[in-house]
C-alpha cells in the first residue's frame, strides 16, 4: 500500500516544472551567494579628513590612515559643514578634524587633540571605525617616539607577551562558518515548507477528503508523505556537501556519516512539524504564514548568525526548544573540529526528542474527518 | 463605485475569516522587532573561558579574576594539563583557552619573556576576532598598571563624536530595516497568493465575466492589503518610539510619504509576481525566494551592503527595500527633510510606474 501512495507522492512532484528545478538550484543559490552577502565583517570604511593644518606631521598622519588598508578617503575638505553633508548623504561614515597648530603643539605641549565625528546609525560599524582609527593615531605618535629616539628600552619593568591564535578556522574565512550552518537551513526550508504546503495544497482541492475515505491508515498516510521528503532532504544535503568542496575547499574534519545520521534524524523532526502545521492550517496562506513566523524565528534563535551565548537570559532559554540550534552545531562541529559521536550526545537526545514530539503530534492531530 | 466597494468588502471578508493569517500578519512585525532587538546582537558577552596556569602565583591568578569580572568573560574550566585543551574544544561550549607560561610572575619581573597564549575558536571568525580583542585589551591594562604609567611624550589625544546614535543602540539601525521587510512581505506575499488562489480555483475566470472592469478587480484585491501594512507600520513606528526609544527625528510627512510610495511599489510587485505564477505554490516559492531572500540579505538591514562583492552591491541597487531603507534612516535617525530622499523617491517612483506597467499588460482577462 504505501509503495503506491509514496509512487504517488513523486509522480506528483516531477509532474510539477518547478520543484524539482528548485531542489537542484536551492543549494546552489543559497550556498554560492549567501556567505558573500551574510558577512558582518568591516571593511571600507570611507573617511572624509578636515585638514586645518597642512603641516608635514598632519600630511603623514591622513598618508598613514589610507595606506592602513581599512579606510578610504572621500574627500579632503576645509569645512565642517561640506564634511556633515558627506556624511548625511552616506558618502562617508567618519570625519576626522585635524584642527590648526596640531604640528605646533605636538611638538611644543608634547600632546595634541584630533576630533573625529562618527555616523554611528549603524553602532556596531561607527564603533569599529573609530576604534580602529584610534589605534592608527596610537601607532603614528609612537611612530614618532621612535623617529625621534624617544624609545626606551625596557629598563625592567614588568613585561609579558600576550600571542592570540585563531583554532579551527586559522585564516578566519567566513564562508567556513557560515557554509555548514545554511546547510542547515536548507534542509528546514526544504525539508519543513513543502511538506507543509503539500499536504494543505491537497486539502485546498479537496484530493485529501479522497484519501481519507480510502482504508489507508493515518500512520500510513504520513509515512508515505514524510519519505519523499526525506530522499530529497538527503539528494540536498550531498548535493551541498559537493558544492563546499568544490567551491570552498570545504570537508568535514569528523567522519560526514555522523552529519547524515543526525539529517536523518532532524529531517524527520522537522518535517513532522512541517505536518503539524499543515493539521492546523485550512488554506496555503495560512500553512504558508505560520511557517514563515516559526522559520524566522527558530532561524534568528539558532545562532546561525550570531551566537546563542551573547543573547540575553530568556532568549537563551527559548533557544532550548529550537532544533536548528542543535543541528547547526552538530555540522559546525563535525566540520570544523571533527567532533564524534560521544561529543554530539546532548544533540543527539534532543533532536531525538523534537522527532518523536512532532511525528506523534502530527498523527493525533490529524483528522480523517472534518 | 458601489459595486467596486463591496468588492473590498468581500476581500476584507476573506482576510478577517482566516483568524491565524490575521493573528500573525498583526504581531509578525512585534515578534521581528524583539527578535533583532535581543536576539540578534552581534555582542559578544558571557564566553565560556577554560584556563590552563601552571604558574598558579599572584600574577596569573590576577588576570584570571580580571577575566572573570569582565562581562565578555566566565570562566568555565581549569585545566590540569595541555592535553586537554584540544578536548574542551571538542565538546564545544568554551571559545577561548588562556594558557600561561610556567614561573609567569618570576619571568615576568625579571627576565621578561613571561607568555600568555589566547587559543580562540575561530569557527566563527567575527565572534573569534572579538573575543581576542576584548581578552587582549584587559590584559593590556593589567599590564598598563603594574608598569605603572609614566608619562609618555608626543601623545595625541583623540575626541570621538557619536552623530545621531550617541548611546550606539542597535535599534537605530534595524527599525528600517525591519519597516522595509515587513512591508514587502505582507503587499508583495499576500497580495500574489491571493490572487493566484483564485486563479487556481477558477474563481478569477467568473469575476472577470462580471460586469467589473478588470482594473477594478485587481485593485480591489489589493486595498484590504494596502489597510494592513499601515496597520502595521504605524505598530513598528509606535514600538520603535515608546520599546527602543528610537526618535523620529525628520519630517513624519516625508516618513508617510516615502512608506506610501514604498507600499505601492511592493503592491505593484505582488501583482507582478501573480501575473507570472499560475499556482499558489509557485507564487509562494517566487515571492520567497526572488523576493524575501533578497530582501534580507541584499537591503542592508541586516548586513551591510558595502560590504558586498561588487556584483552583489550591483544587484541590491534593484531592491526596493534598500532605497526605502536608506530614506528611512535619513529621516528618522539623521534627522532631514525631505530633500534629502528626493534621489530614494524618484528611484522607487521608476520602479512604481515600470512595474504597475509591465504586470497591467502581462495580466490576461481572457481565458487560455
Amino acid at each position: 500500500m504505501i509503495k503506491y501512495l509514496i509512487e504517488k507522492e513523486f509522480r506528483q512532484l516531477l509532474r510539477n516544472q518547478f520543484l524539482p528545478r528548485l531542489i537542484i538550484m536551492f543549494p546552489l543559490m543559497v550556498l554560492l551567494f549567501l556567505p558573500l552577502a551574510a558577512n558582518f565583517e568591516i571593511k571600507n570604511i570611507n573617511i572624509t579628513v578636515m585638514d586645518n593644518d597642512h603641516s608635514s606631521y598632519s600630511k603623514d598622519l591622513i598618508q598613514k590612515i589610507i595606506s592602513s588598508g581599512y579606510f578610504k578617503l572621500t574627500e579632503v575638505s576645509s569645512d565642517y559643514k561640506s564634511a556633515i553633508i558627506s556624511i548625511e548623504s552616506d558618502k562617508s561614515d567618519l570625519i576626522l578634524e585635524i584642527p590648526q597648530n596640531f604640528e605646533k603643539n605636538l611638538i611644543k605641549d608634547k600632546t595634541a587633540d584630533l576630533m573625529v565625528s562618527v555616523n554611528a546609525v549603524n553602532g556596531t560599524k561607527g564603533a569599529f571605525g573609530s576604534s580602529y582609527l584610534s589605534s592608527i593615531i596610537m601607532d603614528f605618535s609612537s611612530d614618532i617616539r621612535t623617529r625621534l629616539g624617544l624609545i626606551g628600552s625596557r629598563n625592567n619593568a614588568p613585561f609579558f607577551q600576550v600571542i592570540p591564535q585563531f583554532r579551527f578556522n586559522p585564516h578566519l574565512r567566513y564562508p567556513v562558518f557560515m557554509v555548514p550552518a545554511l546547510m542547515v537551513m536548507l534542509l528546514l526550508m526544504i525539508c519543513g515548507f513543502l511538506p507543509a504546503l503539500n499536504i494543505v495544497g491537497e486539502k485546498e482541492k479537496g484530493t485529501m477528503e479522497q484519501i481519507n475515505v480510502t482504508p489507508v491508515r493515518k500512520s500510513t498516510l504520513i509515512l508515505s508523505k514524510l519519505i519523499p521528503f526525506w530522499i530529497i532532504g538527503f539528494i540536498v544535503l550531498t548535493i551541498s556537501f559537493a558544492v563546499a568542496w568544490i567551491f570552498y575547499d570545504l570537508v568535514p574534519a569528523g567522519n560526514i556519516l555522523i552529519i547524515y545520521l543526525y539529517a536523518f534524524i532532524f529531517i524527520l523532526g522537522i518535517s513532522g512539524f512541517g505536518l503539524v502545521v499543515s493539521n492546523y492550517a485550512n488554506t496555503m496562506q495560512q500553512a504558508m504564514f505560520m511557517m514563515f513566523f516559526f522559520v524566522i524565528t527558530y532561524i534568528f534563535m539558532s545562532g546561525l548568525y550570531t551566537p546563542v551565548n551573547s543573547m540575553p537570559d530568556w532568549a537563551q532559554f527559548l533557544s532550548i526548544f529550537v532544533p536548528l540550534k542543535y543541528m547547526i552545531e552538530v555540522l559546525r562541529m563535525v566540520y570544523l573540529k571533527g567532533s564524534g559521536i560521544q561529543d554530539l550526545i546532548s544533540q543527539l537526545v534532543a533532536l531525538l526528542g523534537f522527532a518523536a514530539f512532532f511525528n506523534i503530534w502530527a498523527v493525533l492531530s490529524y483528522r480523517k474527518i472534518s | 463605485m458601489k459595486q467596486f466597494i463591496a468588492f473590498i468588502k468581500k476581500e476584507f471578508y476573506h482576510i478577517f475569516r482566516d483568524t491565524w493569517t490575521m493573528v500573525i500578519l498583526l504581531i509578525l512585525p512585534i515578534v521581528m522587532l524583539i527578535l533583532f532587538g535581543y536576539a540578534l546582537s552581534t555582542e559578544v558577552k558571557n564566553t565560556a573561558v577554560a584556563v590552563y596556569d601552571p604558574s598558579k602565583d599572584a600574577a596569573t591568578q590576577r588576570i584570571i579574576s580580571l577575566l572573570e569580572m569582565s562581562e565578555y568573560f566566565s570562566i568555565h574550566d581549569v585545566l590540569e594539563s595541555p592535553q586537554q585543551i584540544e578536548e574542551v574544544f571538542q565538546e564545544g561550549i568554551v571559545s577561548l583557552v588562556v594558557v600561561f607560561s610556567e614561573d609567569f610572575y618570576d619571568n615576568m619581573l625579571h627576565t621578561g619573556d613571561a607568555g600568555v597564549q589566547l587559543i580562540v575558536d575561530g569557527t566563527d571568525p567575527n565572534t573569534g576576532v572579538s573575543i581576542s580583542n576584548y581578552a587582549s585589551a584587559i590584559i593590556a591594562d593589567y599590564q598598563k598598571d603594574i608598569t605603572g604609567l609614566s608619562t609618555i611624550p608626543y601623545q595625541i589625544v583623540v575626541t570621538p563624536r557619536f552623530l545621531y546614535n550617541p548611546e550606539m543602540e542597535s535599534s537605530y539601525n534595524f527599525v528600517p530595516g525591519v519597516m522595509g521587510m515587513i512591508i514587502m512581505l505582507v503587499c508583495a506575499m499576500m497580495t500574489s497568493i491571493s490572487i493566484a488562489k483564485e486563479k487556481e480555483t477558477g474563481t478569477m475566470e467568473i469575476l472577470l465575466v462580471s460586469p467589473m472592469k478588470p482594473l477594478l478587480i485587481i485593485l480591489s484585491k489589493v486595498v484590504p492589503y494596502f489597510f494592513l501594512s499601515i496597520i502595521n507600520l504605524m505598530t513598528i513606528l509606535l514600538m520603535a518610539v515608546f520599546v527602543f526609544g528610537v526618535p523620529i527625528a525628520g519630517s513624519f510627512g516625508a516618513l508617510l510619504f516615502i512608506s506610501l510610495l514604498y507600499i505601492f511599489v511592493s503592491l505593484a510587485i505582488g501583482l507582478l509576481i501573480s501575473s507570472i505564477a499560475g499556482s499558489q505554490i509557485v507564487a509562494l516559492l517566487i515571492s520567497g525566494m526572488a523576493l524575501m531572500m533578497p530582501v534580507m540579505y541584499l537591503s542592508g538591514m541586516m548586513f551591510p551592503v558595502e560590504n558586498m562583492p561588487v556584483f552583489l552591491q550591483g544587484i541590491s541597487q534593484i531592491i526596493p527595500a534598500k532605497w526605502y531603507i536608506t530614506a528611512v534612516k535619513n529621516i528618522m535617525i539623521k534627522g532631514l527633510g525631505f530633500t534629502a530622499i528626493i534621489k530614494e523617491t524618484a528611484v522607487l517612483s521608476l520602479m512604481a510606474v515600470f512595474l504597475i506597467t509591465v504586470s497591467l499588460k502581462k495580466f490576461k482577462i481572457r481565458l487560455e
